[in-house]
């Protein structure tokens, strides 16, 4: 069973990469982004946003929800990073962590 | 955390960090037509911050940001970014529609540019305040350890 999962997650991730073949090359002028997207951002962003900056025009206004939700997950991340370190391990507390070395010190006296 | 300034250090760091942080500023206020943003200023303002305290040390310097109070910080700059788009919602636009802003201005461009400005302090005080408040985990969690072994 185990390795019928291995050789199922095997062949999926060989999928995954293998696609990247099929990938459009970069500058490419005649996918679908370098046709209608990038030069409708760039001929028109001065003018709906009213920012000097593309990528401004884009990140914080054409897709401002997305930058939103970035936000909010990064700030989630970090929480929950600071909540794992600063836990005690094995979910001991202080004062229990101090007795049992105590103890253990008795011990080897 | 203990500080591990010699003369060296502590000599170029009143040169560097001022000017990380004056930096930061700058690529804030500045990100609306330059390169730069809510992103980066918030990185460099958190790392200023962090090499003062890695070289003074906890307590010694003037920022020194105790216990919870990062974390509430990185909750309200995110919290300052919805509260943008719900302003705008609330003074009758969609929801982000940086043209109708409660804040009123004579070109329309100026509005739309406070609006940005707003929205990247919010960016700018979450990430700065998430990457200290992460630092001060570690460097906690170490103390920790170096009090154990010390006693």
């Amino acid at each position: 069973m185990r390795g019928l999962i291995a050789v199922l997650l095997a062949s999926i991730t060989g999928m995954f990469c293998s696609f990247v073949t099929y990938m459009p090359v970069i500058g490419d002028v005649n996918t679908p982004p370098n046709q209608h997207v990038t030069p409708t951002y760039i001929s028109e962003s001065i003018d709906d946003t009213g920012s000097l900056n593309v990528v401004t025009a884009v990140i914080i206004d054409y897709r401002g929800f997305d930058t939103m939700w970035e936000t909010t997950v990064m700030f989630l991340a970090g929480l929950t990073t600071v909540l794992l370190l600063t836990s005690n391990r094995c979910g001991r507390r202080p004062e229990e962590e101090i007795n049992r070395r105590d103890e253990g010190g008795e011990i080897l006296k | 955390m203990k500080g591990f300034g010699g003369i060296i250090i502590n000599i170029a760091f009143r040169g560097l960090v001022p000017f990380t942080i004056v930096y930061g500023i700058y690529v804030l206020c500045m990100g609306e037509s330059s390169p730069g943003g809510g992103f980066q200023a918030g990185a460099l303002l958190a790392v200023g911050i962090l090499i003062s305290r890695m070289v003074l040390g906890n307590g010694e310097n003037g920022f020194n940001i105790k216990g919870n109070t990062s974390v509430i910080m990185a909750g309200v700059g995110t919290f300052i970014y919805a509260f943008t788009g719900w302003m705008t919602v609330l003074n009758g636009g969609k929801f982000l529609e940086y043209d109708c802003m409660p804040i009123h201005m004579e070109p329309v461009h100026e509005m739309h540019a406070m609006a940005i400005f707003i929205i990247e302090i919010g960016v700018a005080m979450c990430v700065m305040m998430t990457i200290i408040n992460l630092m001060e985990a570690i460097t906690k969690r170490g103390d920790e350890d170096e009090d154990a072994g010390t006693e």
